[in-house]
Order: structure tokens, then C-alpha cells, then sequence
């Protein structure tokens, strides 16, 4: 009893009260490009970037494919690049995660009416990981942690996808998980839409045309939400889907 | 000297034998006590060569021999169990026969689609009341997918058979088409709960294959990463065993210490997971006076309420009631199946590659933890002990004040013709990295391998003679990686 009582009072309040606003302490988030011109014929950046990620002329970068290991900020004789802690970087539609300079003004996730009417107040979302590396796996069973609480929104994890609204989908998506996705997939009633967490599952990430990826199941089924990181940060996933649902700031 | 256990061979010097004396000097070494740390192949032309690295001491060993695939040899495994899952993986992955082999089932699938993954050879058990319960590939949680069957009867699982194969990238293959020197952001994907782990047996490996000896700051500020590592993920896997038995106070209170853990790491690196602290002779770990003691109030805070939540966890009757004399693996059935890390060390094998102590061990000792029981009480009480272990170094470690800047100095070319392998002890267990450079100093081969290759026949074992539903707590007492696995 005692010891419960212990245990109570060292946990105290552990939640983040406001989730919209938090900034994560030192993490390498939505990138920032400075507004100097690149020098003539310089690709530094695109040179060590591990993913593609990088495009010049002018520069943007494709979060859909970073992996935000810093390489590029450090390759940079300019120093344009810098890794802001900023962890909003979802995006509705898969070219609105190219991030140019200026990015301060990209347009954030706009509210989807329909889906906001529909699972506003209640969404239940069904992960299947297919060639995930555990990284954006632990992440996200870390948003419904004391600390992020993804439940106080009625958003929760479902064991079954026929309990599910949305299909959470981490990993570059492999061979041998083709038959299991779409299966579950099909098992999810209607109206359903996909999630893709991690550069992985929205590019391939580090293992884009590798010999055990296969993946035609997002060619036909195009993601209504796109979770960028390696892994993303809890912050990154739930206000992605709260702009998504347009629950006020 | 290298910190980790590190070693480039020139490729002339690496003992090469006939195959009846290489499988003579395994049974040898074995005999001898000597320790398998990986077997593995390579394809030559039409041959494969296979490489033996074994650990005598504080050093690695290795040897030796060529096989025509289809004549292959004869298997090992029923002799020396430990090395069953190798001569599996020769097997499929390069078709070397391996004749004799008691359980030659598919390691990963490597290379097949999902309709292959339907003709896993299951053994079943044949009786008028045994059935079979199937789970998998995809769980009931937020979890990496496997296959499970079980042949019960009634509630008692008379034998698991697990089937894996479906995290299968490519991340081998992958490894070789890049620059060998800019191979860091695929190593710590190869299981990404063990990012530190791998990184930092990549780099080591490919220092050795450089001739580079790292500076002693990056090698502090590794090891420092791997520890804040291992105290994250341990407390991960109390915070899941906690919910497995009901007990919310543990899920609640270790899940929001593993955070204030990753946050930490986070500081330094700028990631949760340590993506971007190890780079080969380099680090990218900050660590200035106001980072350190903010680091050092981290560590004693997760001291001070880790103290009080293992208390109310270790006496709760419920927890023990659950937990004790569940999923046994015994001293010699762990080093039989020569299982690794954590799982050996909580069933009383003192397996740790960071001993004896060498490089930066020898001024900053860390404890060796070892439990008695082999089953998940033993392997939660473990995980509780070395949390404390890495806290208290940890502790001492910063209290010598130190400080560090990202730094890397460029890679020099790798000496043509060396097999380097590095074994660094991650939290599950030893990481192994082999690379191998040809005559003109380019890569080769590369061969990754994940505690958990070695430990998941130690969870099938584990649960025989259980109750179906001791499962899923036997499972997160070993918390093996899938993708590790599968590669």
C-alpha cells in the first residue's frame, strides 16, 4: 500500500499539457534552408545525402525521404541547412512534404472535412508494421504513453482491423508481408484510408529497391496522411492526425 | 586497444582447412570451451567459403574452409546445438547442403515471396486431443509481425514452433551497394532498437579495416550511447512486462522513465533512438557542461524513482505469482543453444563481451549481472540489475566532467584484403559485424548479425511445458527483434 503510494507520488503529472505547441528539446526535425544562393554547381549536400532526399535548383528537401541524419547540415559550405526542433511536418499529400526555402510558410495539413465529421471525436487506428526496423514501432506505441496520451483526443490502437478506421502502416513494406497487409487492408470496413509512417513506408527510405521490398500495395492504395521521420517523433504523428481532424489548435 | 572486441585479419593469415579439420577444430574448441560467436559463408565462384569466428579469451579466433555447395558436409548441430541456426542459415541463404541437419527449416525466407511463406515445414505433434493455435504474422499490438504455432493440449504447449522471415529487407545486399564508408544510416536501421549496438560495431569494424584508431572522446561518448541505450529498451521491456501481468503502476511509471532515457539521448544526439551518434571515426554526440548536468540530474532521477517503482514491482505478489518459474531455460540448456546477452546471462551463463575489461573498461569498470533462475522473473530481475549497473556507471563516468563536440576525422582507405569483426554487447545481447575487403581494398562481404538470430530458439524452448497464455510474458521477458532476424 505503501509502496503504491510511493510509486504514486514520484510519477506526479507526466502528460504534456499542450501537444500542439511542444518542442521537443534538441531533436533534428523539420529542416530549415536559409535563404543565401547555393554556390555555383555545388551538390555537397545532395552528394552525402543517404536517401535522394536532396534536390538543387533550388533546393528542397523531401522529408518523404529524409532521414534526418544531419549528413547534408554538415556537408553544407554555405551553411543554408539547419535541423530545427520542430516535430509538425505531417503532410496531407505526398508533394506537400517537399520542403523549400521559406518553409515557415508551408502550408500545414488542412483539415479534411469529411474525415474530420466522421472520426473527429472517435478514431481507432490499426498498425501493421511490414519491414519496420522497430523504430517507428516503439514510437508509436510511445504516443499513447503517460506523456503524449494519444487517448485524451479518442484516438486509440486497435488489436483488429475490423475495429479499425485507419491502417497505420510502418516499414518499406516487404515481400513477405504482401499478402498479410492487404488482408488486412480488406478485413478494415469502409470508410477506411491509410497512414504512412517513417520515410520507410512513404519512399522506401534506406531500403527503396532492395531485393525484399515490394511495394504495389501503396501504389494502389494512396495514403490520405503522410508521418515523416526515421523514426518520427511522437509529436510528429499526433498532430498530424489532429490536423487531419481539424481538432483545434 | 579497442574498446569493443575488434579485429582485422589480414585474409593470407586466417587459418584455411580441409573441411574434415574445420568441423575437427569446432568440435575442438568447443571441447575446449572456446565460444562460437558466428559461422558463416560466402560465395566464391562455385564455392562457398565459410568463415568460423569463435572468442578464446579476450580475443577473437577464426578459421577457415571451402565447400562445393552441393556436396556440402556433414552438419555440427546435432553435436554443438549452438550452431544450428548458422549451418540453417548456409543453408538457405547460399544452398550449401548441409547434410544430416535435424532442423534445416527456413532462417528468414530470404529472397521468397508470401506464398513460400505458407510451406513452413511445421513438425506436428499427432494425438487425439493435441491442437494447433496459429498466431501471426500480424499481432494483436504495435508490434514487428512473426508467425507463432503452437501444438497444445489443452492449455499446455507441448511445442512452439516459430516462423520468421516476414521483416525481410534485403539489408545484407543493401549493405554492399553503398559506399562502405557512409554505411551508418543502414546500421542502425539493421534493428532499430539497437541502433548504438550496430552503429557502433560497424564503425568499429570498419576502423579496424581502415587501420584507424578512434579517439578515446568518441569512444566514451559510444560507449556513454550505449549504455543510455540499454537502460531505454530495459525499461521498455519492464514497462511491457508490467502490462502483460496487469501491473499498471510498472507499465505507467517504466514507460515514462524509458522516456526521460530516450530524451536524454535525444540531448546529445539530437534523435531518441541515438540515429547519428556513432560515424566511423568520428561521434556525433554533444556534450558541453550544461548537456552533462542536465545528463547527470537524468541519471539520478531515474535512480531515485527507478528505486521506487523496482521496490513496489519486485514485492508485488501478484508480479512474482505471474512471473516465477515461467519460461525456464536452465545454465546448460542456455549455453547448449548457445543463446547470448541478456537471455544467457539471466539463466546464469556470464556471457558479456564488455569483460574481462579492455579499452575504456579498464578505467571505467561496469558490473557484470548474472541471475540464477532462467525464467521471466529472473530475466525481469536482470534487466532491473544492469539498469542500475549502466546508472551507476554512467554516474561515475560523468562526474570525471567530461566534454565533447561532434567530430569526425575523414575514413582513410581500407587495407585491401582484411576480414574485420567487432562484436560490441548490446542490450539483447553481442552484435557481431564482419566485413571482408577484396585485393583492391572495396568491399566484399558483409555480415550482420542480431543477438536475437541466436536467442529466439531459447524463447521456443522456453515455453514448452507452459500454458498457452504464459506466452506473451515469455516472449517480452526475451523481447527478441524480428527485422534483426530477417534482415
Amino acid at each position: 500500500m505503501f509502496k503504491s503510494l510511493r510509486v504514486r507520488l514520484s510519477q506526479g503529472k507526466q502528460f504534456i499539457p499542450d501537444v500542439r505547441a511542444a518542442k521537443p528539446a534538441g531533436f533534428r526535425g523539420m529542416p530549415r534552408i536559409g535563404p543565401a544562393p547555393c554556390a555555383a554547381g555545388c551538390d555537397a549536400c545532395v552528394a552525402v545525402c543517404p536517401t535522394a532526399a536532396i534536390r538543387t535548383d533550388p533546393l528542397s528537401i523531401d522529408l518523404g525521404r529524409c532521414v534526418f541524419c544531419n549528413e547534408c547540415v554538415s556537408a553544407c559550405p554555405e551553411a543554408k541547412l539547419e535541423l530545427t526542433p520542430e516535430p509538425r511536418m505531417g503532410a496531407a499529400s505526398r508533394a506537400d512534404l517537399a520542403v523549400g526555402p521559406g518553409a515557415e510558410e508551408r502550408i500545414r495539413i488542412r483539415a479534411n472535412e469529411g474525415l474530420a465529421r466522421l472520426f473527429g471525436r472517435s478514431l481507432k487506428l490499426r498498425q501493421v508494421s511490414a519491414g519496420g526496423c522497430n523504430g517507428c514501432e516503439l514510437e508509436l506505441n510511445a504516443t499513447a504513453n503517460v506523456n503524449f496520451d494519444l487517448q485524451r483526443f479518442g484516438i486509440e490502437w486497435v488489436a483488429s482491423p475490423r475495429h479499425a478506421d485507419a491502417l497505420v502502416l510502418s516499414g518499406a513494406l516487404t515481400r513477405t508481408m504482401k499478402d498479410a497487409v492487404r488482408l488486412a487492408w480488406e478485413a478494415m470496413p469502409e470508410p477506411r484510408f491509410v497512414i504512412a509512417v517513417g520515410a520507410c513506408a512513404i519512399s522506401g527510405g534506406l531500403y527503396e529497391g532492395a531485393s525484399g521490398v515490394e511495394r504495389t500495395f501503396l501504389d494502389e492504395v494512396i495514403p490520405v496522411l503522410y508521418v515523416p521521420g526515421c523514426p518520427p517523433h511522437p509529436l510528429t504523428f499526433v498532430n498530424a492526425v489532429l490536423d487531419l481532424l481539424g481538432v483545434a489548435e | 586497444m579497442s574498446s569493443v572486441l575488434a579485429r582485422a585479419i589480414p585474409v593470407g593469415e586466417i587459418e584455411v582447412l580441409a573441411i574434415d579439420a574445420w568441423r575437427a577444430q569446432l568440435l575442438a574448441r568447443a571441447q575446449a570451451r572456446a565460444r562460437p560467436v558466428i559461422v558463416y559463408g560466402r560465395r566464391d565462384a562455385a564455392r562457398v567459403v565459410l568463415t568460423a569466428v569463435h572468442q578464446d579469451g579476450a580475443g577473437l579466433v577464426a578459421a577457415r574452409t571451402s565447400v562445393d555447395p552441393a556436396t556440402g558436409y556433414h552438419e555440427l548441430t546435432s553435436s554443438l546445438p549452438a550452431l544450428h541456426c548458422f549451418e540453417r542459415e548456409l543453408h538457405e541463404q547460399l544452398g550449401v547442403r548441409v547434410a544430416g541437419h535435424p532442423w534445416l527449416k527456413p532462417v528468414r525466407f530470404e529472397g521468397r515471396d508470401q506464398a513460400a511463406m505458407g510451406s513452413y515445414p511445421f513438425y506436428r505433434v499427432d494425438g487425439k486431443e493435441v491442437h494447433e493455435v496459429a498466431v501471426g504474422p500480424i499481432h494483436a499490438g504495435v508490434i514487428e509481425p512473426g508467425s507463432f504455432r503452437f501444438m497444445c493440449f489443452g492449455e499446455h504447449v507441448l511445442h512452439l514452433e516459430i516462423h520468421l522471415g516476414y521483416q525481410h529487407r534485403g539489408v545484407e545486399a543493401r549493405l554492399l551497394q553503398r559506399d562502405p564508408r557512409a554505411l551508418a544510416p543502414w546500421a542502425e536501421t539493421i534493428a532499430g532498437d539497437t541502433t548504438i549496438g550496430h552503429a557502433w560495431a560497424y564503425a568499429a569494424a570498419l576502423e579496424a579495416l581502415a587501420g584507424h584508431e578512434v579517439a578515446p572522446e568518441h569512444e566514451l561518448a559510444r560507449a556513454v550511447m550505449l549504455e543510455l541505450e540499454r537502460v531505454a529498451m530495459h525499461l521498455a521491456g519492464l514497462a511491457g512486462l508490467a502490462a502483460d501481468v496487469g501491473f499498471l503502476p510498472g507499465a505507467a511509471t517504466y514507460g515514462r522513465l524509458r522516456t526521460t532515457a530516450i530524451n536524454s539521448s535525444m540531448r546529445l544526439c539530437g534523435s531518441r533512438f541515438g540515429r547519428g551518434a556513432v560515424r566511423p571515426c568520428g561521434s556525433g554526440v554533444t556534450l558541453d557542461d550544461e548537456l552533462r548536468e542536465l545528463l547527470r540530474a537524468n541519471v539520478q532521477l531515474l535512480r531515485r524513482d527507478g528505486a521506487i517503482i523496482d521496490d513496489s514491482f519486485e514485492h508485488a505478489r501478484s508480479v512474482r505469482h505471474r512471473l516465477a518459474g515461467v519460461g525456464v531455460v536452465s545454465a546448460d540448456l542456455a549455453m547448449q543453444l548457445g543463446l547470448v546477452g541478456m537471455a544467457a546471462r539471466s539463466a546464469g551463463v556470464a556471457i558479456d563481451t564488455r569483460m574481462p575489461a579492455h579499452g575504456l573498461y579498464e578505467h571505467h569498470p561496469i558490473a557484470l549481472c548474472t541471475e540464477t533462475g532462467g525464467d521471466c522473473w529472473a530475466r525481469a530481475q536482470l534487466r532491473i540489475s544492469e539498469i542500475r549497473a549502466s546508472l551507476d556507471w554512467l554516474d561515475r563516468v560523468l562526474a570525471e566532467r567530461p566534454t565533447w563536440r561532434p567530430a569526425r576525422d575523414p575514413v582513410p582507405a581500407l587495407a585491401p584484403s582484411r576480414l574485420a569483426i567487432a562484436v560490441v554487447e548490446g542490450w539483447r545481447g553481442e552484435v557481431v559485424h564482419c566485413l571482408e575487403t577484396g585485393e583492391d581494398g572495396a568491399l566484399v562481404h558483409y555480415k550482420a548479425q542480431d543477438p536475437s538470430l541466436r536467442n529466439w530458439m531459447g524463447l521456443a524452448l522456453a515455453v514448452r511445458g507452459n500454458d498457452i497464455s504464459d506466452f506473451p510474458i515469455c516472449n517480452k521477458s526475451f523481447d527478441l527483434s524480428y527485422c534483426g532476424n530477417d534482415l
